[in-house]
């Protein structure tokens, strides 16, 4: 301690954040419980769906235009897929009660009476749906590829060509890659969302999930209503869903999918001004919900 | 060295005055009782304190501004705001690394040792406790905290009286050391009156009534009076006058001592009676004034 003066500062700076997050993990067990079932159900499925693997695969491969790509990815993408949803929808009802709650049950009282910023504190629970949650999901979509590669491997033991298409096709290094990759993008993609439940969640005295969801829809209406048109309600449908068409080569219809690395696109990414403007708005949110939690005190 | 200085201390609601330019001065090793009816504004005096609550006036705790400085004046403060404040989620084991994670003067093998001595399981959850044993958890936590100023919002509120004494007990024995400063707030009065080394009496967001307990003691007389004393009693201008089995008990301000002595049994008020009296004695022209 005495050796490095500057390094128990940083310690310091740091050690409230940590124990801050580790504070919200254990206050909300959704957040790897949730992605976990949903990932142990699926898995399950689709165990069950693997013993019929090898009959479906070579009736495939017996046909002239042999597509067998999507008989061995489709159960990588829908776990894939659907644990993302389920994180997804955790991390939105996860930030709605993340800063009500405390509020609520008056541990707001007892969180204060530490020496704990309110900065570090709303930090800490953004760290959640834009860090922790997608680590989590990275972890347990890996190690449930793990399993089907696994099992699809075992009961195709023996069966040459159909073995052969399922190492061929299930991009098994690719496939981690991009996964990191998208989940990267959804996090910055997903940011300014994200600061505006957490900053609804300090404000609302209660239903914060009508005071965050129902003004967007009360706009969308209203300019649908009021001038025939539909700008709003496109733009809030790319805020949720605008990271795939920009990290991500669009998907051509009826065109062979690319491979997960060569369907990346950083720079186009990098390059949205969407992106970096949606970055800024989450900041400004941020800073709102920290002025709101200093304000605010139990309900 | 002053733990607490106000000068004109303001807060308003809407159009109620909850704080109405308080001038407060709490000095290093006092243990401050404020007394006052609901709605005085005595939490909201210590929400100010807290850094809790955005004040007008001048405050300064501890050389800090406490609603500029909230998380570093709390290194040097602990407050217990309310019982049941801990969150119902929260298991023992982890409540004492939170602390011990994010709190650079928290002592935790003092913490340990504090709940060595009550029936608190480390594996437990804070809804398994009862509301008596969250008290002793909070009270554990915060007292394993090296802190200057630990302030009590109705710490004892809702209990049953053997953790009210033992609370106060544990706080005295264990805690206090005449280099800390404790301010409290509570309706039990009568149960902190040989706590406290001061006492402050607020009402309408004003301090009506501001001294030491020695002062106190000096100030307020209360003497039995027997009716032959009666007329006589009366004629010195007692501040209150109340019957119990018969007899009546007279309270003097700045009386004087032999001459009382002369009329009936004279020993110290309890601070209740006190209260009452002052509160009673100002209620009419002061309140008129107020309003």
């Amino acid at each position: 301690m005495t050796t490095t003066p500057a390094a128990p500062a940083v310690l310091r700076a740091t050690r409230p954040l940590y124990w801050s997050v580790r504070r919200e993990l254990w206050e909300n067990k959704s957040i790897y419980v949730a992605p976990l079932a949903a990932a142990a159900v699926l898995l399950f499925g689709f165990a069950i769906r693997t013993i019929t693997l090898p009959r479906r695969l070579e009736a495939v491969l017996a046909l002239e235009t042999a597509r067998p790509r999507a008989v061995v990815t489709t159960p990588f993408n829908v776990i894939a897929g659907l644990v993302f949803i389920t994180a997804f929808v955790v991390a939105v009802f996860y930030c709605l009660d993340a800063l009500h709650g405390e509020r609520r049950d008056r541990s707001i009282l007892f969180w204060k009476s530490l020496p704990v910023s309110d900065l570090t504190t709303v930090v800490s629970k953004l760290v959640v749906p834009l860090v922790v949650l997608p680590l989590v999901v990275f972890a347990i979509v890996l190690a449930a590829h793990l399993v089907i590669l696994t099992l699809s491997t075992l009961v195709l033991l023996g069966r040459g060509p159909a073995l052969a298409a399922l190492w061929t096709h299930v991009k098994f290094i690719q496939m981690p890659v991009a996964m990191f990759y998208a989940l990267t993008a959804i996090s910055l993609w997903h940011a300014p969302l994200y600061g505006w439940l957490l900053l609804v969640s300090g404000w609302a005295r209660r239903s914060p999930f009508l005071w965050a969801v129902l003004p967007p829809i009360a706009i969308a209406v209203f300019e649908r209503i009021a001038f025939g048109s539909t700008h709003f309600g496109r733009w809030l449908g790319y805020r949720m869903v605008g990271w795939f068409t920009q990290a991500f080569v669009p998907h051509v219809k009826g065109a062979e999918p690319l491979e997960p690395l060569a369907a990346m696109t950083p720079l186009k990414f990098l390059a949205t001004p969407g992106l970096w403007a949606g970055l800024l708005f989450a900041a400004l949110l941020v800073f709102a919900a920290v002025r709101v939690r200093r304000y605010r005190e139990p309900i | 060295m002053t733990v607490v200085e106000a000068r004109g201390l303001r807060k308003t609601f809407g159009t109620t005055t909850a704080l109405d330019g308080i001038d407060l001065r709490v000095e290093e090793g006092r243990i401050l009782g404020l007394i006052g009816p609901n709605g005085a504004g005595k939490t909201t005096a210590l929400n100010a304190i807290l850094g809790l609550t955005p004040y007008q006036g001048e405050l300064k705790v501890l050389g800090r501004d406490p609603w500029t400085e909230r998380d570093a004046l709390m290194r040097d403060v602990c407050f217990i705001a309310d019982v049941a404040v801990l969150p119902r989620w929260l298991r023992v084991a982890h409540a004492l690394d939170y602390v011990a994670g994010v709190h650079p003067r928290f002592d935790r093998a003092k913490a340990e040792a504090l709940l060595a001595r009550t029936d608190i399981k480390r594996t437990s959850k804070v809804r398994e406790l009862s509301k008596g044993m969250v008290t002793q958890l909070h009270l554990a936590l915060v007292m394993a905290i090296d802190a200057q100023l630990l302030v009590l919002d109705e710490p004892t509120l809702g209990l049953d009286i053997l953790y009210r004494k033992q609370f106060y007990d544990s706080l005295l024995n264990d805690y206090f050391d005449r280099t800390r400063t404790i301010v409290v707030t509570t309706h039990q009065v009568e149960e902190i009156q040989h706590v406290l080394t001061d006492l402050m009496f607020i009402n309408h967001g004003r301090i009506v009534l501001e001294c030491t307990m020695d002062a106190f003691e000096s100030r307020y007389l209360e003497v039995l009076v027997p009716p032959e004393h009666l007329a006589a009693a009366q004629a010195l201008g007692p501040i209150h006058e109340r019957q119990l089995f018969g007899r009546s008990i007279l309270l003097f301000e700045n009386g004087d001592r032999p001459q009382l002595a002369a009329l009936g049994d004279v020993r110290t008020p309890s601070i209740a009676d006190v209260f009452v009296a002052v509160m009673g004695h100002r209620a009419g022209p002061g309140e008129g004034g107020a309003q």
